[in-house]
């Protein structure tokens, strides 16, 4: 009866996982095309000859899970440890999520640059150590918005 | 109103000059996650996914905490916020202290 129980649960973790992930990785890479003029710096002086600019705080974020197969892989990979291959992806597509709304709210705001751009990862995991993980990555940075000449 | 205090993690502001420092100021909130959207987390957890409702959650405390600092900031009589920076530290299970501290300035 656990057993059932298990199998099904990796074979839901395992099917939605992965069309979540590659509708996921397809909207990623769409937008990313969409906002390829934003450039991201991790500098944290602007060229001078940049003037005439309001420096604004942007910042994005986003929590991504694990799915039930994922974090049964882990668990098995940590008896020989090495490459957590499948949590590798979970961390890319936090990161570059977040990059994206980054960059959304510097369109927003009319701006195409962000300065002094950092990373900060949380790990939000559910129930003791050894829960499914999930991770929340933050972005932010001062986006650089040119003065509207009024 | 604390709209009108500039916020930026750069360590100067392009075009300004700063003509006073005004030392550290901090905003901090502790937060703990709703019992109904860690049910719904949980089940998600098994499909995997993002959290929207983790998201949110964590975008407002971070809101909360940066107003925080603005109030701090603009009580000192500061016009502008720099070089700030988040951090966030789980305190508890399912709790989590965001703080958001920078150098309050006035710039000219």
């Amino acid at each position: 009866m656990d057993l059932i129980l298990l199998l099904t649960l990796l074979c839901v973790g395992y099917i939605f996982g992965r069309i979540a992930e590659s509708r996921h990785y397809r909207s990623i890479i769409e937008r990313e095309k969409k906002y390829a003029d934003i450039l991201l710096f991790a500098a944290k002086r602007a060229p001078p000859e940049m003037t005439g600019v309001d420096a604004v705080l942007v910042s994005g974020s986003a929590v991504i899970s694990s799915d039930y197969f994922k974090w049964f892989v882990a668990g098995l990979r940590k008896i020989f440890g090495g490459r957590f291959r499948v949590y590798e992806t979970l961390l890319d597509r936090a990161r570059r999520e977040s990059i994206l709304r980054l960059k959304q709210q510097t369109r927003e705001l009319g701006g195409n640059a962000i300065f002094n751009v950092k990373f900060e990862s949380f790990n939000v995991t559910m129930g003791a150590r050894g829960g499914i993980a999930a991770i929340e990555i933050l972005a932010y940075g001062t986006a650089l918005i040119p003065q509207r000449t009024v | 109103m604390t709209t009108e205090i500039l916020i930026s993690n750069l360590d100067y502001y392009p075009g300004r000059r700063i003509v006073r420092h005004l030392g550290m100021v901090q905003g901090n909130t502790v937060r703990a996650k709703h019992v109904g959207k860690d049910l719904l987390a949980s089940l998600k957890n098994i499909v995997g996914g993002e959290l929207t409702g983790y998201t949110e959650l964590l975008q407002e405390s971070r809101s909360e905490a940066t107003s925080r600092l603005l109030q701090a900031a603009q009580s000192i009589g500061a016009n502008a916020v720099l070089n700030v920076r988040y951090q966030t530290t789980s305190i508890a299970q399912g709790a989590a202290e965001i703080m958001a501290y920078g150098t309050a300035v006035v710039l000219e």
